[in-house]
């Protein structure tokens, strides 16, 4: 039984994270009138713009068997360097934003180098990054800064119209040319391969002549890379720089990956049950806001999506051991086979 | 002389070594900065000094990295401990009740549930969060960390369901003896860690638990092989780790005299996590050690005064902060200490 589910479901925690949007995206627009819109499904992509691009760095740090806790707070950090380098310096955004991408790179290439050559805990070194991005956030200024710049400004009111009422923004296509860009790293790239073999079993990895150590300094690097890109989308987005922007998003990313199927153990999970994971996570905002429902059923409801999703998982791959947590289930599994 | 070498020997290659260096260094550096750092003075029959200050504030910390320390132990971790602070300072409020009685001119001290029964209530819940937890990890085997984030999230909205969005205000003065009242001129709180961790400390060390929570944080199969019951050991070791992060969430609540749903308890999960790390005891699980994550609580929290004490503005503190973090994972990590030796000729240490 076991088995059968295991093998020949390889996509099908995927498929349940889809359904579980339909059914979501369903049961709301039977509940509202008017609720069932394009225009709905494109406002929770220009709402969640940013949580889908830190989620695909999320999701192959994850993949690879860490886990990045820094990038709630390296999203401030970037949206307070690119306010300050734009206001009080008066810079161009022609450079500005390139600098705002490297800085997020080499952040998360410091940690990453920390990690693999120190052999460092990912959880401790990721959550020391998040202490120190967000006093550097203080570093810079501990008041809002608004940016008027003419540029973001345009950029933030900017529609692409598909037809009169329905319209997405720029950081929805920054976001959808972000999940093409993961899905052929991922899928089509030795560097992807590299990634999954990594959180499989490292060792193995290893023993195969993959180039470990680069591939996850890279990861961390790309991580990094997209808090600081969901960073600049956040400023689009708010247009400002503020030291608070974005806490406890890290944790909120770790559920959209988790919702969207991949295991915290690592090697196995996909871009795409990310990028579902993040539409579920919208719509469950969108449905609580239109209940008229204190915020705090959001926490409620995504905690208990969490519970289910482990639930489906543990079901369905309970025959496959992945990565290195033993558990006593799998333990049960191994005394039988011996006996 | 050699008797002292030995000593010296012995305590330099114990894991707590690196611990107590660096909260020596830190008491050392305020001692440099302020002259009068270590003094104490007795006011009004209590000890008062910058010691009993850091010691004071460290409390809920240290009373959550007891049971986080078991939980850690056997490979497991639990981010929800700062979520079940906020559940039980918000039930525990809840149960006393925020009405201010004025018979004439003079407060009366009312409560919706005698105390006792409050604080009961309070274990109770926050002990049966613990369970959820367990029963997620040892039998559902959901991987650790995911089976907490569940909590973790969702915790802070049940406090906030507890306390209906609001903050609850307390005017009941004898349960502020809890966090703010002196015994014998310490800290009653104090007295609190005391007698937890040396319960803790008599199970562990003084019965057969403390090995078995070690050997099934290094292998579970192993383990069930020898005839131990891991999944009831992890059980346990997590409704502990909730027991003791609602008595935390006591000493908070009335130490604030309210309960905030939101903010109680915020970011702890991670000062007790680094506490237990600074502490000696490895993330990947196995050997534990209750009086290092004492005194990694300690350590963070003689760090925060240090800095502020460098006239650092508080909110930059994090900054240091998490440069000491790395230095101090750098000098715990086997790569670093090897490369350090080499570059300075020295022999090598195996710890």
């Amino acid at each position: 039984m076991k088995n059968m589910f295991s093998t020949n479901n390889k996509y099908l925690s995927l498929l349940v994270t889809i359904a579980l949007f339909i059914l979501m995206f369903g049961a709301g627009s039977v509940m509202y009138p008017g609720f069932f819109s394009f225009q709905n499904i494109f406002n929770i992509l220009i709402n969640n713009s940013y949580l889908i691009i830190i989620a695909i760095g999320m999701t192959l740090v994850i993949i690879s068997g860490g886990i990045d806790l820094s990038v709630g707070s390296l999203l401030a950090f970037s949206t307070m360097l690119a306010a300050s380098l734009l206001e009080n310096y008066h810079m161009s955004p022609v450079v500005v934003i390139p600098l705002v991408l490297a800085t997020g790179s080499i952040f998360g290439c410091f940690m990453g180098c920390l990690i693999q050559y120190f052999d460092l805990p990912p959880f401790i070194i990721t959550l020391a990054g998040l202490y120190l991005a967000r006093g550097m956030c203080y570093v810079v200024s501990i008041d809002t800064i608004p940016i008027t710049n003419s540029f973001f400004t345009s950029v933030a009111q900017y529609e692409i119209h598909f037809s009169p009422d329905t319209f997405i923004s720029i950081n929805v296509v920054i976001a959808l040319v972000m999940i093409l860009i993961a899905l052929y790293l991922a899928h089509y790239t030795k560097f992807g391969r590299t990634v999954y073999a990594i959180g499989g079993n490292e060792q193995s990895a290893l023993l195969m002549g993959l180039p470990v150590a680069q591939t996850k300094v890279l990861v961390y690097t790309f991580s990094g890379f997209c808090s600081a890109l969901a960073g600049i989308v956040f400023t689009f987005y708010m247009l400002s720089g503020y030291a608070l922007h974005g806490t406890g998003l890290e944790l909120d990313t770790i559920a959209a990956v988790v919702i969207g199927g991949t295991l915290l153990t690592g090697g196995v999970g996909y871009i795409a049950g990310t990028i579902f994971g993040v539409l579920v996570f919208g719509t469950i905002q969108v449905l609580v806001t239109n209940q008229s429902l204190n915020s705090w059923w959001t926490r409620i409801a995504v905690g208990i999506l969490i519970f289910l999703f482990c639930l489906i998982q543990r079901l369905f791959e309970s025959g496959k051991a992945a990565g290195g947590v033993k558990t006593p289930e799998v333990s049960d599994a191994s005394v039988k086979k011996i006996e | 002389m050699g008797e002292i070498s030995v000593i010296w020997k012995k305590f330099y290659s114990s894991r707590i070594f690196w611990p107590v260096a660096a909260l020596v260094f830190f008491l050392l550096v305020n001692l440099i900065i302020k002259a009068d750092f270590f003094t104490i003075e007795i006011k009004d029959g209590h000890l008062y000094g910058n010691i009993i200050d850091i010691i004071k504030n460290s409390i809920p910390i240290m009373l959550i990295s007891i049971g986080l320390t078991l939980v850690i132990a056997t490979k497991g971790i639990d981010i929800s401990v700062g979520s079940l602070v906020a559940i039980s300072s918000a039930v525990v409020a809840v149960m006393i009740g925020g009405n201010l009685v004025m018979v004439n001119g003079h407060q009366e001290f009312v409560t919706l549930f005698p105390m006792p029964v409050a604080i009961l209530g309070a274990l109770l819940v926050t002990s049966i969060a613990g369970m959820w937890n367990g029963m997620l990890v040892s039998r559902v085997g959901i991987q650790p960390i995911i089976a907490t984030l569940i909590l973790f999230i969702a915790g802070r909205g049940i406090a906030q369901l507890i306390t209906t969005g609001q903050i609850v205000y307390l005017y009941y003065e004898p349960f502020f003896f809890l966090g703010s009242g002196y015994l014998f001129g310490l800290p009653f709180s104090l007295y609190i860690v005391i007698f937890v961790l040396v319960i803790t400390m008599f199970i562990v060390r003084k019965t057969a638990i403390g090995m078995f929570i070690e050997s099934v944080g290094i292998n579970p199969t192993a383990s069930r092989f020898s005839g131990i019951n891991a999944k009831n050991i992890i059980f346990w070791c997590y409704v502990f780790c909730g027991f003791c992060s609602g008595i935390a969430g006591l000493v908070v609540c009335s130490n604030i005299k309210s309960a905030d749903g939101n903010n109680a308890g915020l970011l702890m999960e991670l000062d007790a996590i680094l506490s237990v790390v600074l502490g000696g005891t490895s993330l990947s699980g196995g050997k534990f050690y209750l009086m290092g994550s004492m005194i990694g609580a300690l350590i963070i929290q003689t760090l925060s005064v240090t800095i502020w004490s460098f006239n650092v503005p508080p909110q930059i503190s994090l900054v240091v902060k998490a440069f000491v973090i790395y230095i101090i994972c750098l000098l715990q990590s086997g790569k670093f200490r090897k490369g350090l030796f080499r570059i300075f000729g020295g022999k090598e240490i195996v710890s």
